[in-house]
């Protein structure tokens, strides 16, 4: 085949935009690898959270798993994770909802039996909303949701602007004193990607915390979804919340 | 065509500062926009490892058992079976990971205070779960003096007087007699 100029510019130029686009494609798809993580594919998964209010006995090993894990500070109004207990009295108009420290301690007795009453515990952690409020206000992209489902705080990028804290109907979020930098429970994300599960769902001994990765067929999550009644937390403002709550009350707010 | 040229200096000096604009732009854009931004999403892409790099402080249940064969297997069969190592004897990943995990050796938990973490009577805790008033209970006596914290189905010779006369298990339906402990010879040790 004689190449004359016409058909080395056709054939070059063809070359040059396919390997182009091989080249960033191929870095689109390593980029997204963590690399202390040797592995972990992020497009493998999808994570979420599965909690069963029904096996929740407030202990608050989570609550202090977490904070251990986290290094959350150890003041009571810093929380990745925390446990409240509702009491729901039908003479009242709202149900009593307290969290002593955060449950830390745990919950001393302070209600009686045969009041009439409805009581239980509710764990809260961040939701690793699909379309979280928080990671649309963020005015940097310092707060993103991972391509593996976890919502995600970039510390080096984080203005200390707030936003994110008054966007999250969850109340999750909460400024490092230490840093001036927004903090949250990130899923355990180190964790997670070195196959641990978190550190919360790790120490919880009554299995009411559950890791879930909702990309994996044989995960347990799936038998959750359809097994029990599922509700999430604020479902009316369409964050798509993946922390998948069994046993909810609708009380719980 | 004449009107074109009359006034083409005009033009040229236009796109001449409109180049300079979008010099500036450009450079200006590669200064201030991190590394990595964009590539995934309205984010820094080594965020991601950043916050994947940090070391675990709880080493995680298949760790501790690699070790500690001896408690797994204790526990395999009992109530605590699906209880975490860490749930009680706290975060150990600085144990699990060093070169010689005996020089830092965990501290026993206090028993009693543990137990009572859990299973203290409360209203609020579900009805399914074990839990005694603990200073009814067992009258003074340590909690492990009959419960094996790894299998803690009670371990009471038949001739003693039952401890939970005064305020039995709530929701304890005769306590299941300890299911098929795997060892025999079960030590009341924790």
């Amino acid at each position: 085949m004689t190449m004359d100029r016409r058909n080395f510019l056709t054939v070059g130029g063809k070359f040059f935009i396919f390997t182009a686009a091989a080249g960033s494609a191929l870095e689109y798809v390593l980029a997204a690898e963590p690399h202390n993580a040797p592995g972990y594919r992020t497009m493998d998964h999808w994570w979420a959270m599965m909690i069963d209010i029904e096996k929740c006995i407030g202990c608050g090993s989570c609550v202090r798993a977490d904070k251990a894990e986290n290094d959350v500070p150890l003041e009571p109004f810093y929380f990745r994770t925390w446990v409240e207990r509702y009491h729901v009295d039908p003479e009242k108009e709202h149900p009593e909802v307290d969290s002593p420290d955060g449950g830390y301690h745990g919950f001393p007795e302070k209600f009686h039996e045969g009041d009439g009453s409805k009581n239980f515990f509710v764990p809260k952690m961040c939701n690793q909303c699909a379309d979280s409020p928080c990671t649309q206000v963020c005015p940097v992209g310092a707060t993103f949701v991972s391509p593996d489902g976890a919502v995600l705080v970039d510390k080096k990028y984080c203005l200390g602007c707030r936003y994110c804290i008054q966007a999250c109907p969850y109340g999750c979020r909460y400024i490092d004193p230490r840093t001036e930098t927004v903090d949250k429970c990130n899923l355990c994300y180190h964790r997670i990607t070195k196959g641990l599960t978190t550190a919360c769902a790790e120490v919880c001994p009554t299995g009411a915390r559950r890791l879930g990765d909702l990309k994996d067929p044989k995960d347990y999550v799936h038998q959750y979804l359809r097994e029990n009644k599922i509700q999430v937390l604020k479902a009316h403002l369409a964050t798509q919340s993946k922390t998948y709550y069994n046993g909810l009350d609708g009380s719980v707010r | 065509m004449g009107t074109l040229f009359r006034h083409s200096r005009h033009i040229v000096r236009m796109v001449g500062m409109f180049g300079v604009g979008l010099l500036a732009f450009i450079v200006l854009r590669a200064i201030f926009i991190p590394k990595g931004f964009g590539e995934l999403g309205h984010y820094r892409r080594g965020a991601l490892d950043e916050v994947a790099s940090r070391t675990p402080v709880h080493a995680g249940r298949k760790a501790c058992v690699d070790c500690h064969t001896d408690v797994a297997e204790k526990q395999k069969g009992s109530l605590h079976e699906s209880v975490s190592c860490e749930n009680c004897h706290g975060p150990q990943g600085a144990h699990a990971a060093a070169a010689d995990p005996s020089a830092s050796k965990p501290k026993l938990p206090d028993g009693e205070k543990l137990c009572a973490g859990c299973h203290e009577k409360s209203i609020s805790k579900p009805r399914k779960f074990k839990q005694v008033d603990t200073k009814g209970h067992s009258g003074g006596a340590a909690c492990k003096s009959c419960h094996a914290a790894h299998a803690p189905a009670p371990q009471v010779p038949a001739s003693a007087p039952a401890p939970g006369k005064a305020s039995p298990p709530v929701a304890a339906k005769a306590a299941p007699p300890a299911p098929a402990p795997k060892s025999p010879a079960k030590e009341t040790k924790s």
